[in-house]
């Protein structure tokens, strides 16, 4: 087994014990907690919590890649060319947009919950899956669309089986990026209620506990690196395949 | 029969193909040469509308082009060009079959289409039909590119520099295995290229075209030995023309009874070989085999003649 497996491996299972026995880590983060406080979080479970965030940031990044792509799509095709410039401006005011401040103002309108969250996660997961999009659209090999177009393929069988399956390695580094920010960015949907991991940071920050701080920031740490990885094998796969390495 | 019938293309202001006409005729290879700029590849694309005419018609067995749709006209016209162009995330048998496939063939046929082009193209179809473009040397892949311009037997084969990306040994190898393939398949070919040497080897007529016009339309023989302008000689090359005859005519046509000493020619080789043979030995006469069976001579004074009838 390479080095690289092994260590998958082990980072799975430590971010599996984490989840799904805390307790197991007790003496672990002993040294943390305050005196006669908790050491690990219990007021709900981590699992739950886990799901949750995960789910938030899948319908976000899910959302995001269905709009942002269509966008990539439209503007590179001739007619949408003249939208290219406004679509840049659109995506790049959603990333400059700080999340705490779409939350703030999210909340009036939708309530606490899970609401405001998944707005401001859509809103800054555009900008990475647009760019990188566009970029893989307009950068196909030119022989192979010249051929395309010569064989009879019409727009749509173009678009399905020759431009998004050889630009799919780039798109997809856009929604690695994108979901590895959401995945950190998840945690403050907390602040208005939403069920993310979260929740255990904030209740570490606001009894002094830094166990309950580490435990939080550990967990959501581990699944931003396995998903970080696990997206980079299917693009280096999807490469490989797509005869560009 | 291909009929392009004074077909124009501006942009803005420059015809870039200017009142073209010509007649293809059905099982020929049709060489389209010129430099660059002088609307060879635009008139080429204007016959499967990928460039779509200013003015003027194409007909393609009688039927105007601009009467079918341009992505159905496409599947019944065959397309090879430079640097291949393959679906690099397909296989090769996905690549050959794509055009069968927008058709709507069966599986099976597509299937055993792909085997009989591979198998046609010396490519061992269970080796290589599962393989990708990628896995394949610069050679094999040109040679897919023009199987899957062949896959749905097109009325016809349009090929635009085909054989540029390849290295001279190659390129020499693939085009006489086009030759072969086009006479036993009787496809009709129009090609274009900016290699005079390849227009000569490949075409049954050749049309020279310059700065949008085409200033020759003849046999390559006609070409050589009576440039319609000096531009046509330029393309030809002085100092080239009588070897380019000679390539053109084959031994057979001056065989005489008589003594030769030495290595023996086979009968298709070219005069252009004798004469090389000739002055590489020292020998005023060559002895020419048939089938293995000694046939006669062909002499350096015969060959002589033959190149000097054109003075």
């Amino acid at each position: 087994m390479k080095p690289g497996m092994i260590l998958r491996v082990a980072l799975i299972a430590l971010l599996l014990a984490l989840v799904l026995k805390p307790e197991a880590f007790t003496s672990v983060f002993a040294p943390f907690a305050p005196e006669k406080g908790p050491v690990i979080y219990t007021r709900s479970s981590l699992l739950s919590l886990s799901l949750s965030h995960l789910g938030l940031v899948a319908v976000a990044s899910v959302a995001a890649t269905l709009v942002a792509v269509t966008l990539a799509i439209l503007v590179t095709r001739p007619a949408g060319a003249a939208f290219r410039p406004l679509s840049r401006t659109i995506t790049n005011v959603g990333q400059t947009f700080p999340p705490v401040a779409v939350l703030a103002l999210a909340v009036p309108a939708l309530g606490f919950g899970a609401g405001p969250t998944l707005v401001a996660l859509f809103l800054y997961g555009l900008l990475p899956i647009f760019e990188n999009a566009m970029t893989g659209l307009s950068t196909l090999p030119a022989a192979t669309m010249e051929a395309a177009r010569g064989l009879g393929l019409d727009r749509w069988q173009r678009l399905w089986r020759v431009e998004l399956p050889l630009a799919m390695p780039v798109i997809l580094g856009g929604i690695r990026l994108s979901v590895v920010i959401a995945l950190g960015t998840a945690t403050i949907g907390s602040t208005v209620a939403a069920r993310t991991l979260g929740e255990v940071i904030i209740a570490g920050l606001l009894t002094s506990n830094t166990a309950f701080v580490l435990q939080g920031g550990l967990i959501v740490g581990l699944f931003a690196v396995l998903i970080h990885d696990a997206l980079v094998q299917l693009e280096t796969y999807l490469t490989k395949r797509n005869g560009r390495g | 029969m291909i009929e392009i019938d004074r077909i124009t293309k501006l942009y803005g202001s420059t015809r870039a193909v200017d009142t073209v006409s010509l007649t293809a005729e059905t099982g020929t290879i049709t060489v389209l040469v010129g430099t660059s700029g002088s609307g060879k590849t635009t008139l080429l694309r204007m016959i499967n509308r990928l460039v779509e005419p200013t003015s003027g018609e194409i007909r393609i067995n009688g039927e105007p082009t601009h009467t079918v749709k341009p992505h159905l006209l496409r599947r019944r016209i065959g397309y090879a060009i430079q640097g291949h162009g393959l679906f690099p995330h397909h296989s090769v048998a996905r690549n050959i079959g794509a055009v069968p496939e927008l058709l709507g063939w069966p599986e099976e046929k597509i299937a055993a289409r792909v085997d009989e082009l591979l198998t046609l193209f010396g490519m061992e179809p269970a080796a290589f039909r599962n393989r990708l473009p990628l896995e394949l040397s610069g050679g094999q892949q040109q040679r897919v590119g023009v199987a899957r311009a062949l896959a749905s037997r097109p009325d016809l084969l349009l090929m635009d520099e085909p054989f540029g990306a390849l290295d001279p040994i190659i390129r020499t190898r693939a085009q006489e295995d086009l030759r072969t393939i086009q006479r036993k398949l009787g496809s009709t070919i129009l090609l274009v290229t900016h290699d005079m040497d390849e227009a000569i080897r490949l075409g049954d007529r050749i049309a020279v075209m310059d700065g949008g016009r085409l200033v020759q339309y003849g046999p390559p023989e006609e070409i050589i030995a009576e440039p319609a302008t000096p531009f046509v000689a330029d393309m030809v090359g002085d100092a080239e023309r009588p070897m380019r005859l000679l390539s053109l005519i084959p031994v057979s046509e001056l065989i005489e009874t008589g003594p030769a000493e030495g290595p023996s020619l086979a009968a298709d080789a070219s005069l252009r070989e004798a004469l090389s043979a000739c002055l590489w030995t020292g020998r005023e006469a060559i002895p020419i085999q048939r089938d293995g069976v000694p046939a006669g001579r062909v002499t350096l004074a015969a060959i002589r003649a033959r190149a000097e009838r054109h003075a």
